[in-house]
């Protein structure tokens, strides 16, 4: 039991630890907004390990995501003048409703297949954004009034850390009961769960809701705090460093989709003197990453500190 | 008492008739193998029967209900579980959580109670695991207990896959080939372990090209060739058939 809880609770606790200090050594607004990003697109990525780290289900599409909570906050609070966290809500609601309709016939797709199919989605999804001008304004995109009673920037900084935090614990809760391995269990063997009462294709449904609804909530917050969006949230380029984030931290590890946001939400701002070649650089990591950290970063180390225990 | 009973059943792959035209029946708390040349039709019988594949004509009734044409876990949750002739384990985990795994019907599956990790998850869990702990050392795997799968040697994972299947707890478990690329020690592991299994009052269901073992352990053997059956009945009625010696011999 102890061993059980140690990473997980230790892990959490540095987390806070880091979150609360970190605002000390931010020294002005710009590298204040690249934290909040990095907290942002951590919580995606660990929405999205859940899917393709444990359930072993690809998803290239979920930018759109994202891009629907964010458009859908948009739309409700600006073009209706609903409440901005009704609008999130219900925002969240119908992207899980969508995905939901969509996971059944596309999850019963498997390897390339699978990737074609959310790929197409994801596109469609983008290509609907940026012709429907009347409700999104098109490649223009869309300003947006924030929420009104969170105006000061570190207040945002602390509303989202409490929000990266709860999202670990929660996705930690998830993997450690038996949703969480009978999901492990479909990424093992389909038909060995199947033989021992695990219904794969509700748990492959429930976890791309999960993980899409992780990506609208984000979406509408991230419209909220920038007060703009743009169709290239939804787009495919941030689909894949998506992707790269969760495969670069490390597959089936919720630290590591936190670490891989991290690095690779800063790494560009180290990068912008290379301008044009920074996805050049973006997919040579992703290279680099397959081939010599197969298992991503944050299990390569564990595994190493691991084996340095037993000799 | 039947427990499984098949009707007529027929599978076509493509023209080739797999299964032609089978019935039998299974009675409760047996040890019943199936035994054929390769090829017979064993491991398309135990998909039929499992629900892997949907056979063609045919009904298939268990515990008096009809179930062709169900999914594996339709039928899991009516107390049927398998093992897989090539290995099915679930390599991404360690050894107990693959029979943890193999307790999830009888485990609380609320996702909001997981989602926030509630007490009651916990206290399941741990309960599980003790239980699947018993089960690991039913199979003689307790040390490995928190071994990732994927550094177990083969002979222990066969054995693994067992202690899954009877984590969902099943009255009937079908055993694909347990015995096969095992050496004769690891065989006789396994003999008594499908021997305890038995005790426990779950009607096991075998197919294996270990005869030994066959004759030994087996109540009740089925003889199927070219997916039809040849002849069943006891192991000395199998064994002085002249039809299973032509088979087996080519005659």
């Amino acid at each position: 039991m102890e061993k059980l809880k140690s990473p997980r609770t230790g892990g959490i606790l540095v987390l806070c630890a880091i979150i609360a200090i970190l605002p000390a050594f931010l020294s002005n607004a710009f590298q204040m907004e690249i934290a909040i990003l990095i907290f942002f697109n951590a919580i995606v990525c660990i929405g999205l390990n859940l899917l393709i780290g444990y359930g072993g289900q690809i998803s290239l599409g979920h930018g759109a995501f994202v891009g629907l909570g964010a458009y859908g906050s948009a739309i409700l609070s600006m073009g209706q003048g609903w409440d901005p966290l009704l609008a999130m809500v219900i925002a969240a609601i119908f992207t899980g409703v969508l995905a939901f309709v969509i996971a059944r016939p596309i999850l019963k797709l498997k390897g390339h297949y699978l990737a074609m199919a959310t790929l197409g989605m994801g596109i469609i999804i983008s290509i609907v954004i940026n012709t429907e001008d009347q409700f999104t304004g098109g490649p223009d995109g869309m300003y947006v009034d924030g929420l009104s009673f969170v105006t000061k920037q570190i207040h945002w900084y602390w509303i989202i850390g409490a929000l990266l935090i709860f999202s670990v614990w929660a996705s930690l809760n998830l993997i450690h009961s038996p949703i969480g391995r009978a999901l492990r269990a479909v990424h093992g063997s389909e038909v060995a769960a199947e033989v021992v009462g695990v219904d794969t294709t509700r748990f492959k449904v429930m976890i791309f809701v999960v993980s899409a609804v992780f990506a609208s909530v984000v979406g509408s917050l991230g419209v909220y705090y920038s007060n703009f969006v743009t169709p290239d949230i939804a787009g495919f380029f941030h689909s894949i460093e998506l992707v790269v984030m969760v495969v670069f931290g490390g597959m089936a590890s919720t630290f590591g989709a936190v670490v891989g946001a991290a690095i690779l939400t800063t790494l560009p701002q180290f990068l912008t003197f290379l301008h044009d070649y920074e996805h050049l650089v973006f997919g040579l990591i992703l290279m680099l990453t397959m081939i010599y950290l197969p298992k991503g970063l944050v299990p390569t180390i564990t595994a190493f500190f691991k084996k340095g225990d037993k000799s | 008492m039947s427990l499984l009973k098949v009707n007529d059943l027929s599978i076509v792959f493509g023209g080739v008739k797999a299964i032609d035209n089978l019935s039998f029946e299974i009675n409760s708390g047996t040890i019943h193998s199936i035994i054929g040349p390769n090829g017979a039709g064993k491991t398309t019988l135990f998909n039929l029967i499992t629900g892997v594949y949907t056979p063609t004509t045919g009904s298939i009734l268990f515990d008096d209900e009809g179930v062709t044409g169900f999914k594996p876990y339709e039928l899991a949750a009516r107390g049927m579980s398998r093992t897989f002739q090539n290995l099915q384990i679930f390599f991404n985990m360690t050894a107990i959580e693959n029979v943890m795994v193999g307790a999830h019907l009888h485990l609380n599956r609320g996702f909001l109670a997981s989602f926030f990790g509630l007490p009651q998850i916990k206290k399941g869990d741990q309960y599980c695991r003790e239980t699947c702990m018993e089960l690991l050392d039913f199979v003689g795997l307790k040390k490995y207990a928190d071994t990732d799968t994927d550094s177990m040697p083969y002979g222990a994972l066969k054995r693994l896959e067992i202690a899954r299947a009877l984590a969902s707890k099943p009255k009937i478990l079908l055993l694909d080939e347990p015995a096969a690329g095992l050496n004769p020690a690891e065989s006789r592991e396994i003999d008594e372990v499908i021997k305890k299994v038995a005790e426990r009052g779950i009607t096991v269901v075998l197919v294996e090209h270990d005869m030994k073992m066959v004759m030994e352990i087996s109540d009740h053997i089925l003889v199927l060739d070219y997916g039809r059956k040849l002849t069943e009945g006891t192991a000395l009625e199998v064994r002085n058939n002249p039809d299973v010696i032509a088979a087996y011999l080519g005659g």
